[in-house]
């Protein structure tokens, strides 16, 4: 029974460190090129909207189970795309206008839940306002050829796998090689560092930080459709606040992308025993309380409060984050 | 240095620019998903709030609440940081008013007082997590909304006497309704006082919690504007650093200006669950009402008097897009007012322009001036509607 309930923490943890990775990535190339991208959670919504808007157009013309998976990378790649071409309404307001990156991202969080309603509504109908996610979306041992067993590696593997998870650790290694061994990397940095420097030398800074905030773009995009294939109860025009966790997880992660993988890997393990708790033997229950699960809820934020006050001295934001590059300026 | 003097109604006229374009936009929107709807639904949507005194009470009950939380994410922005933490100090703030005058039997001006302290708590430990550990106050704050989401949750899950089914409701999702037979039986003071305005306007909703709202907002202004302790905080909010050197505690600022902004949100809190026609309904989501006060607050550029028209002006289009159904859905408003603070994201633009156009209207007159002296009443005369 242990090894079950551990197989399934650790199963659960890689679930939702994805999207918290994925995202936390995105923030970190839009702060790295100088931008800060709190506009992480509307980006999630947009993109997991149009991606669980593709599935259900598939499931309803009843191609879907065939090549499941390929309609499943069809929808990741949609997902991409929406959420670089919603970022780039941040991008032109913070770096064509230089208007005030907070209020543009704010914005867009205000917006994309509310275009996420009245166009399901649209779609679906009055009142419809949850898309259902269609339930090949998994990747079962059925996708491999193989029988259902109930080990604890069959369990760990394949209690929640979906095509998002190798995804994103390819990503992770992407993003980590475009970042540190590019030149495109090199200059990018050197925006969010020091954006004068970069021009004098010929970088063109307003283009390394289009492209900073569209790869936010594509990034969140994916982990806000991983986030809701992951939530499992379809989507419902909300990412439950996890573009802002994203944010906590990149200052987290030190704007380093190993550092932002430990993160998210820490912070979704908290959340996982948080929500597995009941089950746990070697957890206090707290009898006698009504509702002690709040106590377990409440442990992934706090642990991270308290990790973030020891390891605050280290922390180094980009230098030149939030503020708009102007080339007249010294 | 004339057009300093202009600031006041350039940064409004910006506010006035972008609020057109958003309802024009919104507008399209209604004409793009249901064409045959679109001029009457936009009618109800700009007029529902006059149309009756009912409907003018709710704008006005909504608003206060709106005013408290706009106005706290305004303050910590003129201090120059960024409270997302609204929600969560607004939520502690409303638990312990509730606490205040159902468990101790508190009237409703107590609870209040402790609303304020609630929030100021929440709004405190970011604070000190800003000044003394450098931790960024967005992710503090965002922590600490759920953490006192989860905390008033637990709480009041612990607190019989506060649930809706100690005072016979059936419910115990929600805490109690302050106005049923029995608990005013058992406290008639718990709810803000009336003072006949639900007469005057046909409504249970309306109370005098926007006037203590507005009358804070004005308080808040006079701080700001008129003490060294205001200016002292801004000073650190435009640089923390210079202002260290200039013998300011920057630290101590920091701290006492997120108290502050957290004391603000946890009024409102109490505002709005102390007007006896609100329960605080037990969710695993965090309450919109902190996170619409960062609209407020924007469209306000931050003014603490601004921000009692922005709140107003929300409110009045949140009660119009209650209309908007069944023939579109409701959120057509939230994207309306995004669209909105989307566009006052350009304000910086927006004023260039605007003040070079009054620029040029008054160098074009400064040179009719020159060649004829008669011109020199409509160059007045333009200043005077500039100013």
């Amino acid at each position: 029974m242990t090894s079950n309930v551990i197989a399934d923490i650790l199963s659960g943890t890689i679930l939702f460190a994805v999207p918290l990775m994925l995202v936390a990535l995105g923030g970190m190339f839009s702060e790295r090129s100088g931008i800060i991208n709190i506009a992480l959670e509307g980006i999630m919504v947009i993109g997991a909207l149009f991606g669980c808007l593709f599935l259900s157009v598939v499931e309803a013309s009843g191609i879907g189970a065939a090549y499941s998976q390929l309609w499943v990378l069809g929808a990741v790649l949609i997902a991409a795309v929406t959420g670089a071409v919603f970022s780039l309404l941040l991008a032109f307001a913070s770096i064509q206008l230089k208007a005030d990156q907070t209020i543009g991202g704010t914005a867009l969080n205000m917006m994309a839940p509310a275009i996420a309603i009245v166009l399901t509504w649209v779609i679906q109908g009055q009142g419809q306002s949850t898309i259902l996610i269609p339930s090949w979306v998994r990747i079962t041992q059925a996708n491999f050829g193989i029988t259902a067993g109930n080990g604890f590696l069959e369990r760990f593997i394949f209690k929640s796998l979906f095509l998002t998870t190798p995804l994103a650790f390819i990503l992770l290694i992407v993003a980590i090689v475009a970042l540190y061994k590019t030149r495109l990397g090199l200059r990018l940095r050197s925006c969010g560092e020091h954006p004068q420097a970069a021009d004098s030398v010929g970088i063109n800074v307003y283009k390394m930080r289009y492209l900073g905030v569209s790869i936010s773009g594509f990034l969140g995009g994916i982990g806000g459709f991983a986030f809701t294939v992951a939530a499992g109860s379809g989507f419902q025009s909300s990412v439950a606040g996890y573009g802002f966790l994203a944010l906590a997880v990149m200052i987290f992660g030190n704007w380093k992308p190993l550092n932002i993988l430990g993160a998210s890997l820490f912070f979704a393990l908290f959340k996982v025993i948080g929500s597995y708790a009941g089950s746990i033997p070697f957890l206090p229950q707290f009898e006698g309380i009504k509702s002690a699960e709040y106590i377990y809820l409440m442990l992934p934020y706090i642990v991270t409060m308290i990790v973030l006050i020891l390891t605050s001295k280290k922390s180094r934001a980009p230098k030149a984050e939030g503020i708009p590059y102007d080339k007249g300026g010294r | 240095m004339k057009h300093k003097y202009h600031k006041g109604l350039i940064n409004g006229m910006a506010s006035l620019i972008s609020i057109v374009m958003g309802l024009v936009f919104g507008f399209a929107l209604l004409l793009i998903f249901n064409p045959r709807y679109a001029l009457p639904g936009f009618g109800n949507l700009m007029s529902a709030g006059f149309t009756s005194s009912e409907k003018l009470a709710k704008v006005f009950y909504q608003s206060a609440p709106l005013l408290m939380t706009g106005l706290s994410v305004a303050f910590a922005f003129k201090t120059g940081l960024f409270n997302i933490g609204a929600t969560g100090q607004y939520t502690l703030g409303a638990f312990f008013s509730l606490v205040a005058v159902v468990q101790f039997r508190l009237p409703w001006w107590a609870g209040i007082l402790l609303a304020m302290v609630g929030g100021a708590v929440m709004g405190f430990i970011p604070g000190v997590c800003k000044a003394l550990f450098n931790v960024n106050e967005v992710i503090t704050s965002i922590m600490f909304n759920w953490i006192s989401l989860f905390v008033v949750n637990l709480s009041i899950n612990n607190m019989p006497l506060l649930l809706a089914n100690a005072w016979g409701a059936i419910n115990k999702d929600r805490t109690a309704a302050l106005t049923s037979p029995k608990f005013v039986a058992y406290n008639p003071n718990a709810t803000i006082p009336k003072a006949g305005l639900d007469q005057l306007l046909g409504s249970n909703y309306m109370n005098i919690a926007v006037f203590i709202a507005i009358l804070i907002a004005l308080i808040i202004w006079l701080v700001m504007n008129r003490t060294t302790f205001g200016y002292e905080l801004k000073a650190c909010g435009y640089n923390r650093f210079a202002s260290d050197y200039a013998g300011i505690n920057a630290k101590r600022n920091i701290i006492l200006s997120m108290t502050i902004a957290g004391a603000l949100a946890g009024i409102g809190g109490g505002l709005y669950y102390l007007s006896g026609t609100a329960q605080y309904t037990i969710v695993k989501s965090l309450l919109a009402m902190g996170f619409n006060g960062i609209p407020v607050a924007l469209l306000a550029s931050s003014n603490p008097l601004g921000t009692i028209f922005s709140a107003l002006f929300i409110s009045f289009i949140q009660v119009g897009g209650d209309l908007l159904q069944p023939e579109y859905s409701r959120e057509i408003i939230d994207i309306i007012i995004s669209v909105i603070i989307y566009l006052s994201a350009f304000a910086l633009l927006m004023r260039g322009w605007i003040s070079k156009l009054l620029m040029r209207n008054q160098t074009e007159n400064v040179n009719e001036e020159l060649d004829d002296s008669s011109a020199s009443d409509d160059a007045a005369e333009s200043e005077e509607s500039a100013k």
